[in-house]
């Protein structure tokens, strides 16, 4: 159950006066169970880059395998690939269009071609595992706050069972509870369910603390495919990209410079707090 | 699909044409549409004809663009032509089935063909030289003597150049819509007429609520900064006629000359 993307190159308006490349020889392998992180400057290639992994977009060149079948062949079904690869967009609160939360949840499944009651049970379970209640199941999903439309709507692309479930800046616009409480989700659906989560980011703070893969594309081209401690200790590359390194790495980078015996590896405060404390006793 | 409609699209090049007040681009155009309805032979046309490939000459726009506008225009003008050719009355010159084709017949179809032809070539030139901005300025200007009968004549400008302003944002918005459906297996391009008509749903139901979304948040913004309607409002970049307006408006009554002078 892998997905694997071999020297993938898009363009931008191929073909016309403005052609300029958006991917430049992507190969990327993406094996089962991981949580990765994917960051780059506005711009970079990021959410063209996810949209090939469910066939969205189709590369210009390069091949893509799902499973060891490539995706462009003529005979596979993209549905399957689809449903097996899902993708939540940006603000996807924004394509909610069902009379009620359910029925919205249930679209998905539906053209997947589950039969009614599965994709009840699939809809039900989605919608418990991003903390919407029951009671509001049968709400208008106009009428709800943001943080919970934006929840129904991953509860959407969850409840197709995906194996690999893809999410484009799902924190943007979030205040920071509504973030700490999206991302602990994302975290425990990926435990609880083994499904490969890969977030897309531009904030090192989101990634840093929940990713265990990170990489860091630039210019359509992937910069480091690594772990987050390694992939930070690259900071003034990182900062030439226009990427912020998280503040608690910064500053045990400070620190150490000043002499401090920290290490600069730290990613969250915990680890900083633990880390200072072992400096100065 | 929607990306080739050339028709009303901005051609961002530097040119003495676009440089034109759009007041005097708005009143020519209108001069020349008129021309075209009062010429009663081809010389008429020979000077009008003269006149468009001379402002596409100094617009800098690349003919084969200018014709491409036409494209939408084939079909309707087609038609015209046939029509004209087949049921003009007059004397006969060759006959198949129940029609016929006359010489009356043969010189109105050239000569509607070749008057809707340069009438959209001409009108689009227009757009193809002038900002929807600058457009509505022009037009708001042009009609500002239309404020003594009460008609909103500001209020009506900025409607428009906001409709132009949203037609990117909301093809942009749409195109991530269908993806974000996609995504989640929706199927727009099989099925027959019926279960295509319904596939557009969760398309079309996210666009209406992101379009009112939109249109409160920009009236709220507006209204941040005391948008209050026309009266009083000045310009950033107000409308000021230069030398070249003052030879494009000398032209101009040249084309007019032309249409009092030639039969």
């Amino acid at each position: 159950m892998s997905l694997i993307l071999d020297k993938i190159n898009y363009y931008y308006g191929k073909g016309t006066a403005f052609e300029s490349a958006a991917l430049k020889n992507i190969s990327l392998a993406i094996p089962d169970g991981e949580f990765i992180g994917i960051i780059g400057h506005t711009g970079s290639g990021k959410s063209t880059l996810i949209q090939h992994m469910n066939g969205l977009i189709k590369a210009d060149s390069g091949s893509i395998y799902y499973n060891g079948k490539d995706i462009y062949d003529k005979d596979f079904k993209m549905t399957d690939l689809r449903r097996k690869v899902g993708l939540v967009f940006q603000y996807p609160e924004h394509q909610l269009f069902e009379a009620t939360v359910i029925k919205d949840v249930l679209f998905g499944p539906t053209n997947m071609g589950m039969d009614k009651l599965k994709a009840e049970l699939a809809a039900y379970g989605a919608l418990k595992a991003v903390g919407i209640g029951d009671d509001l199941i049968d709400a208008s999903p106009f009428e709800l706050s943001g943080g919970q439309k934006r929840r129904v709507a991953i509860a959407g692309v969850l409840a197709m069972s995906p194996e690999i479930l893809v999410l484009d800046e799902p924190t943007a616009g979030l205040d920071p509870a509504g973030r700490t409480e999206l991302l602990n989700l994302l975290k425990e659906i990926h435990e609880t369910k083994g499904i490969t989560v890969i977030l897309v980011s531009h904030s090192m703070e989101d990634v840093a603390e929940y990713a265990e893969r990170l990489i860091v594309i630039d210019e359509g081209e992937i910069k480091y495919d690594d772990e987050p401690r390694k992939v930070f200790a690259h900071a003034d590359e990182l900062r030439k990209m226009g990427l912020e390194i998280p503040q608690c790495t910064e500053l045990m980078g400070k620190l150490a410079d000043a002499g401090l015996n920290v290490d600069r590896s730290c990613l969250t405060v915990e680890e900083a707090v633990n880390s200072i404390i072992g400096a100065i006793s | 699909m929607l990306r080739d409609m050339t028709i009303g699209q901005y051609y961002p090049v530097e040119s003495p044409i676009h440089r034109l007040d759009p007041r005097t681009k708005f009143l020519g155009t209108i001069i020349y549409v008129v021309s075209l309805f009062l010429f009663k032979t081809f010389w008429g046309f020979l000077l009008a004809g003269g006149f468009l490939v001379m402002v596409t000459i100094l617009a800098h726009i690349p003919p084969k663009y200018v014709l491409k506008g036409m494209r939408p225009m084939l079909f309707l003008l087609l038609f015209m032509m046939i029509f004209n050719l087949l049921l003009t009355p007059g004397e006969v010159i060759g006959e198949w089935w129940i029609f016929s084709v006359t010489k009356e017949g043969i010189y109105a179809a050239l000569f509607m063909g070749l008057r809707l032809a340069l009438l959209v070539l001409g009108s689009s030139l227009m757009t193809y030289t002038t900002t929807p901005n600058k457009l509505t300025s022009g037009m708001e200007s042009v009609f500002g003597f239309l404020k003594v009968f009460k008609v909103p004549v500001h209020e009506m400008a900025m409607m428009i150049s906001i409709a132009l302003r949203f037609i990117p944002i909301l093809l942009e918005e749409t195109n991530k819509i269908m993806k974000a459906q996609q995504a989640r297996g929706a199927d727009f391009e099989s099925g027959g007429p019926i279960k295509r008509a319904k596939a557009l749903i969760p398309i079309l139901v996210p666009l209406f609520v992101s379009s009112f979304r939109r249109a409160g948040e920009l009236a709220e913004a507006m209204e941040a900064r005391c948008y209050h309607g026309g009266d009083g409002r000045t310009k950033m970049k107000p409308l000021k006629y230069h030398k070249g307006d003052l030879i494009a408006y000398i032209l101009l009554a040249g084309l007019v000359a032309g249409c009092i002078f030639i039969p």
